[in-house]
């Protein structure tokens, strides 16, 4: 069964290899891309099925057992991320062989591409935090090519930036490592999470805070997040979406995985988080408010929504836990899709400054409606998945007693349903600045019904999690109850 | 040696962050090797010597630890495949821009171009200044 693990990860490298090879032919690269990502979500469809019906899945390589050799495991919260990334990905990269401008210029986009879809994989499923070290290498690395691959001047500032900022993280996330090897003489989690109980209480706790602070620059959080909303804007509409939706949760899922698995007990910072949470909505969305162009603001609301995570991270119940992790997925889905759309508004009106914008509504009424359900669905209005999410947090923190972040949460809900609604009337009421071109004159046909329907099937998705908020909630409450426990976790890893 | 060890690797980690805050980029690039040089280090001292080795068994106990040479080795390639891409990038923007230096982000510029905020008497008094030319 360990083959499950393994394809998530082997199969994308292979298809980036290959897909380099073919590189004179656009149309092979599409077929292997998506083909490769098709599988990858299969795979991981099945490997949720699996992990819930039989418990934690551990593949060890070279079959070396887990605390000398290196050890992949999969738990219901990894799978369940696993998947909702893998279709994310699959749906973006439809968007971008649509989408005139960014993967037919570029034979390296496909390549790039699926290494970014392993380093996410990877990133997932490893046991230890060597691995997941350089799991965030992999993916960053490819993020890095895909950020600045116009090489416009514009993309080399903020390329620059992104990358000097994200070395630092990598450089404290060593650091840590390398404190946290000598300390105990082990880097598998499993291992960890005994060794460190035994450790004296202060230094455990600073170790924890040092992960949160080596997570918190890859999650964007208050005050770490000064980079996200200057650098993700400049790429090309598709990766900017697959960034807004999939890397800063990624930073959310090792915080997660770290504070949860490693530290138990009184060794998790929980007032921190709190704290932090609390800050990261605020300031975010104020950030969001003020801004002019749709994708700047849209970025914003990525580090305001970080807050929601990290404010059920920071209640360390099931409940927090499961409302965290039901709110990352349909964080995941809705934020690529607000950016897909943003990306539609961008091809056919060639500009996303809200002063040049409007009308829009009259003459491209599907993405009008699609960007009215994702943004909605964002700031929470019911029946929509951002609804589900924030009730199931709200509700955690309520039955934690941290009544003051839950009404910070209520009152950015408010404050971000302005911020949508800002968009929607500068972009898709009232009369454009200038008279907006016909659509034939800006893309072909068949392009832009495909960019449509990668969105529409986003879009979808993020109705099927608030349709099927019931059992998910479920699966999730299941989760949570595992990591708080680690019990399982150790058990199948070191067994 | 351990203190000969620990200096050094506060001394590059010092001159990183330095260099790293300059607005040259050829310095931010020589600032971020340091940087994960004075890391590697670390991650070396963090071997505990002189324990039973993993893999052969026995007795013997002048092995050093091979997991921190590993992963520092690990690290140190990777460190050097983003400096590479790094200098790429320094020098793509010097043939786009024709300087090396680092430019200001977007939001400063827009602050800076935007036109200067014109203060009525009410809120010039407000501020607490008086402003020249008042009557």
């Amino acid at each position: 069964m360990s083959v499950l693990l393994a394809v998530p990860i082997i199969a994308p490298l292979l298809g980036a290899a290959t897909s380099i090879g073919l590189g004179k032919s656009r149309r092979a690269q599409r077929l292997v891309g998506m083909s490769v990502l098709g599988l990858v979500l299969v795979d991981s469809a099945f490997l949720v099925w699996r992990v819930d019906t039989s418990g934690v899945l551990v593949a060890h390589a070279g079959r070396w057992r887990a605390p000398v050799g290196i050890a992949f495991v999969a738990d219901r919260l990894s799978a369940v991320v696993l998947l909702t990334s893998a279709l994310t990905l699959l749906a973006v990269l439809a968007f971008a062989i649509g989408e005139p401008g960014t993967e037919d210029r570029h034979v390296g986009f496909h390549p790039t591409y699926l290494i970014l879809t392993a380093g996410v994989s990877f990133a997932l499923l490893p046991g230890d935090l060597f691995n997941l070290f350089v799991a965030f290498e992999v993916m960053l690395m490819a993020s890095y090519v895909l950020l600045t691959m116009g090489g416009r001047a514009d993309q080399v500032r903020s390329g620059m930036t992104y990358v000097v900022v994200s070395l630092v993280a990598s450089s404290l996330f060593l650091l840590a490592l390398a404190l946290i090897y000598a300390a105990t003489g082990t880097v598998n989690m499993a291992d960890l999470s005994e060794k460190i109980a035994d450790l004296p209480p202060g230094l455990g706790r600073g170790l924890a805070v040092l992960l949160v602070v080596v997570f918190g620059i890859k999650a964007a959080v208050f005050p770490l997040f000064f980079w996200l909303p200057d650098s993700y804007p400049t790429a090309a509409a598709p990766v900017t979406a697959v960034f807004a939706g999939l890397l800063t949760k990624i930073g959310v899922y090792a915080i997660l995985r770290t504070q949860t698995v490693v530290f138990t007990g009184d060794l998790r910072p929980g007032g921190l988080l709190l704290v932090v949470a609390a800050f990261t909505m605020v300031v975010g969305v104020l950030g969001a408010v003020a801004q002019t162009d749709m994708r700047r603001l849209l970025s914003f609301h990525i580090v305001s929504q970080i807050g929601y995570m990290i404010m059920g991270i920071g209640l360390f119940s099931v409940a927090g836990i499961a409302g965290t992790i039901l709110f990352v997925v349909h964080q995941i889905v809705v934020k690529a899709s607000l950016f897909l759309v943003a990306g539609l508004i961008q091809v056919r009106a060639a500009t996303d400054r809200l002063d040049r914008l409007g009308g829009l509504a009259g003459v491209e009424s599907v993405v009008a409606a699609l960007f009215a359900l994702a943004a909605l669905s964002l700031a929470g209005v019911p029946p929509l998945s951002g609804f589900v999410g924030k009730l199931a947090l709200v509700q955690a923190g309520a039955e934690g007693g941290a009544w003051m972040v839950v009404a910070v949460s209520l009152a950015v809900s408010l404050l971000t349903l302005f911020s949508m609604s800002k968009i929607w009337s500068a972009a898709f009421w009232g009369e454009p600045s200038e008279p907006l071109a016909p659509r034939a004159s800006r893309v072909s046909d068949r392009r832009w019904y495909l960019m449509l329907a990668a969105t529409a099937a986003l879009v979808a998705a993020s109705l099927v999690v608030s349709l099927a908020a019931g059992p998910l909630h479920r699966y999730s409450t299941r989760a949570a109850a595992d990591l708080l426990d680690g019990s399982d976790y150790v058990g199948a890893v070191l067994r | 040696m351990t203190l000969v060890l620990a200096f050094s690797a506060a001394v590059l980690c010092g001159c990183g962050t330095w260099l790293m805050l300059d607005r040259h980029l050829s310095r931010v690039v020589v600032g971020v090797g340091l940087l994960g040089h004075g890391v590697n280090v670390v991650l070396m001292m963090a071997g505990v010597g002189g324990s039973r080795p993993a893999f052969v068994g026995g007795e013997t106990t002048d092995f050093s630890d091979p997991l921190p040479q590993a992963m520092a080795l690990t690290a140190i390639v990777i460190t050097f495949g983003v400096i590479a891409f790094l200098l790429a990038l320094a020098y793509r923007s010097w043939s786009v821009t024709g300087d090396d230096q680092v430019e200001d982000d977007i939001e400063d510029r827009r602050v800076a171009s935007a036109p200067p905020v014109e203060l009525d008497a009410q809120s010039a008094d407000d501020l607490g200044g008086s402003l020249e030319g008042e009557p």
